[in-house]
């Protein structure tokens, strides 16, 4: 037992700091390949400036990104040992398609991109920077769907009983297009473009409210602002779509989000709340019927319950999932209020005249990341107990062989360094917004 | 059981995982190497030019790790979850030092103050030292076998089971041939007082690694058993220890002549020659079991389904030319010497 909750500590762990890399250098990577090509098309210095600007701090994230990948890349075996004989037949081509097609193009054009400015033309950097973000979104296609194939296994059998028992694939694309892999990259994809255009707007908030680089500023403001504003709108509806389908291939996690018990009734949406998982009892506000409306597009129409489900077949952190999925739910609605304000600011013509507005943007660069992490964790905790939904339970799939004394060590390790690794982050990032976009011209003792 | 060539697909991946971690040790073998000769170099500015040697080069270097990692456990997920849970502390040590060493790149020399970049280069050079050692360590491990029992349950210690004398031989040995690759790599890369240094290093190293692989080799032949069986049986492959002699004696001569290009392509010859050596000695075994020979991992009870290793034998058909193309392009904008400018680490 203790060595199953460390295990899941440690993961749950890495698993969530790695997770604040990679979605920034996603939606980076698309803003950058945009100041570039403009770059391009108009010949604007304005653009390269941002262009190699935005290029620094997404050189930091990826490079953070890789380093704490790597580790859960090998995690799976050190931790997961059981598990990972479960499900190397399939998990395993997945990420062997991510390392080949994905990693390998983003790691190689990476060196061209960060220290290629005078080595190779604009053009060929220019379709580097395009190759870096490619390389990114397929990774996230391959890690999102070996995790779906977890939520909602498909194309494969089990082979074999007890301890040798597991999954083997019987058709590849059955298996990438399980029920929930479409709808869940499309969601990791946009959550990622939030995460990096966030990032801009706030940036270039700030420097609009300090009254530097105006000029520039109000360019990048622009161009993340009309992707923030897209992608806010249109998360809806992928999230939507994504939950449609939690309504039918896990349906205890479904009512776990929203702390609906009763086997088979109406559901209420709830806009918050509080789970009490022995009464069995939401207290909050929320819209009786709702979730059956969502669903069902009829407010009287029943839902599966998690009574009707056995105990041991369902979420036990009920409350928990419910507040992480209600968060995430919460924060997108704000984005998208946020940004329609926003564009309709900018429609009339005002857009850069509300200091509050910009203050406001200053500071929700936090909002995507919490959304992003919260999101997860609502997934992740609702699938439990099993590791493969319905097939292997989540404490039957940790390593034998490894005590708990030793995931201790590696957990207080990670702790360490990766508190470490977090402070550089932030310090560097900080360091580079205070330096600005523009860079002095060097001479050459100086560069040493 | 489904065949190309007549040779079947447990094999096929065999090779497949083989090579990838050939290419992992030949390019990060020259990564990790010139960063074990790190604090050799006393001057700041040597230590810059040697980092921005593997500059843009090393993120790129360790995707085979990654696609070696992942191949692992896509081909063989019995031997992958067995080695990594029972090698533990190895492996978690070795990742948290990428990640140490990665930083230390990244962040040694975004500051100017003296006290920051020494203890970066400090951690540089002890990440890069040991992630080389523990590497070789993990191999020694492999080949002396583990206390497998029944289902590939683990028998043997917890905590540092790992650090046998045979083990740390083995250590030494990758760490030797490492820095050798590391020395000849940055030869090719620096000019002036730093290129002349390095002469007298790459020496060093060369002797350092003739006496680890001597004393390594003899102490396998004698106390390891069953390793020559194999050879016995294909005496063919007795071509393999003739031609990884050859290699490492050619690496000095070239050395000497200064082509160093050319003595780079030997010394990694020479590594890849090696761990065609471990891997012949090894087949159809991937972790031998010292309790008794049947409970052993092998490259057949760990394999994964034959319609999943087709998909993968597809995977890498497709993907190992446009990775090549990848590499190609990168090796080619960043050949020559290296010229520090305002976009260097």
């Amino acid at each position: 037992m203790e060595v199953e909750i460390l295990a899941r500590i440690q993961f749950a762990f890495t698993v969530a700091f790695h997770y604040i890399y990679p979605p920034l250098s996603i939606g980076i990577g698309l803003i950058m390949v945009i100041m570039e090509g403009l770059y391009l098309k108009t010949g604007n210095k304005q653009y390269e400036v941002l262009t190699r600007f935005w290029l620094q701090i997404f050189a930091i994230t990826f490079g953070i990104g890789v380093a704490t990948g790597i580790i859960m890349e090998f995690e799976f075996g050190t931790n997961w040992a059981v598990y990972s004989k479960y499900v190397g037949d399939i998990f395993g081509s997945a990420l062997a398609a991510e390392g080949l097609f994905a990693f390998g193009l983003e790691s190689t054009f990476l060196g061209i991109l960060i220290f290629g400015w005078n080595r190779v033309s604009p053009k060929v950097h220019f379709i580097s920077t395009i190759g870096v973000f490619l390389g990114s979104m397929f990774s996230a296609v391959w890690i999102v769907v070996a995790n779906s194939w977890q939520q909602t296994p498909a194309g494969y059998h089990i082979v074999g009983e007890g301890f040798n028992a597991r999954a083997e694939v019987t058709d590849f694309w059955e298996m990438v297009f399980n029920p929930s892999s479409v709808d869940r990259i499309i969601h990791v994809w946009q959550g990622a473009f939030l995460a990096g255009a966030f990032l801009v707007l706030s940036v270039h908030a700030y420097y609009l409210l300090k009254g530097r680089y105006i000029e520039i500023s109000k360019k990048a403001f622009k161009i993340a602002l009309v992707i923030a504003t897209v992608v806010s709108f249109s998360q809806l509806v992928s999230g939507h779509s994504s939950a449609d389908g939690v309504s039918k291939n896990q349906p205890a996690k479904l009512a776990a989000m929203e702390g609906h018990y009763e086997k088979s009734a109406p559901a209420d949406l709830y806009l918050f709340g509080w789970v009490d998982n022995e009464s069995q009892e939401v207290t909050g506000l929320g819209l009786p019927g709702g979730l059956s409306f969502l669903v069902h597009q009829d407010f009287e129409a029943p839902i599966t319950g998690l009574n009707a489900f056995p105990k041991e077949d369902r979420p036990s952190q009920v409350n928990a999932v419910f507040q992480f999925y209600h968060i995430m739910i919460s924060i997108g609605m704000f984005l998208i209020a946020l940004t329609f304000y926003a564009s309709f600011l900018w429609w009339k013509g005002k857009l850069f005249d509300s200091k509050w507005l910009l203050r406001i943007f200053a500071f929700s660069v936090l909002l995507p990341q919490i959304a992003n992490q919260t999101g997860w964790f609502a997934a992740e905790m609702g699938r439990q107990p099993w590791i493969v939904y319905g097939h292997l339970r989540t404490s039957e799939g940790f390593s034998q062989e490894v005590s708990a004394n030793q995931i201790l060590f590696s957990l207080i390790l990670f702790f360490v360094v990766y508190s470490l690794l977090f402070l550089l982050f932030m310090y560097s990032l900080n360091k580079k917004i205070k330096h600005g976009p523009y860079q002095e011209k060097k001479n050459e003792l100086e560069i040493i | 059981m489904e065949t190309i060539l007549g040779i079947d697909y447990p094999t096929l991946w065999f090779l497949v995982v083989g090579l990838l971690f050939s290419g992992y040790a030949i390019l990060e073998g020259f990564d990790y190497g010139a960063g074990a000769w790190h604090l050799f170099f006393k001057e700041d500015l040597s230590r810059r030019i040697a980092i921005n040697a593997v500059g843009p080069l090393w993120d790129a270097n360790q995707v085979w790790l990654i696609i070696g990692g992942g191949a692992l456990f896509a081909g063989f997920p019995v031997m992958y979850a067995t080695m990594l849970s029972v090698m533990y502390i190895p492996f978690m040590l070795f990742l948290i030092l990428l990640v140490l060493r990665s930083s230390a790149i990244k962040f040694r020399s975004a500051e100017k103050m003296i006290w920051w970049r020494k203890t970066w280069d400090v951690i540089y050079f002890i990440s890069n030292t040991l992630i080389a050692f523990l590497l070789g360590v993990v191999v020694g491990n492999v080949l002396q076998g583990f206390e497998l029992g029944e289902n590939f349950s683990y028998k043997g210690g917890i905590f540092f089971a790992f650090l046998s004398p045979y083990s740390i031989m083995v250590g030494f040995t990758t760490l030797s041939i490492f820095m050798t690759q590391g020395a000849i790599f940055l030869l090719l890369k620096t000019e002036g007082r730093l290129h002349a240094k390095l002469t007298f290093l790459l020496k060093r190293g060369m002797i350092f690694f003739i006496i680890s692989f001597a004393i390594t080799s003899l102490y396998t032949l004698i106390f390891i058993p069953g390793v020559t069986d194999n050879f016995k049986e294909q005496p063919i492959f007795f071509v393999l220890p003739i031609l990884s002699f050859l290699a490492v004696a050619n690496v000095p001569r070239l050395v000497s002549k200064k082509k160093y290009a050319k003595a780079l392509v030997f010394s990694s010859l020479t590594m890849a020659f090696l761990l065609m050596l471990v891997a012949f000695q090894l087949y159809p075994v991937l972790l031998p079991s010292t309790i008794n020979p049947d409970f052993s991992v092998t490259i057949y009870n760990a394999a994964s389904s034959q319609k999943s290793l087709g998909i993968m034998l597809t995977i890498v058909a497709i993907g190992a030319p446009l990775l090549a193309g990848y590499f190609l392009f990168l090796y080619k904008t960043f050949n020559g010497k290296v010229t520090l400018d305002d976009t260097s680490y």
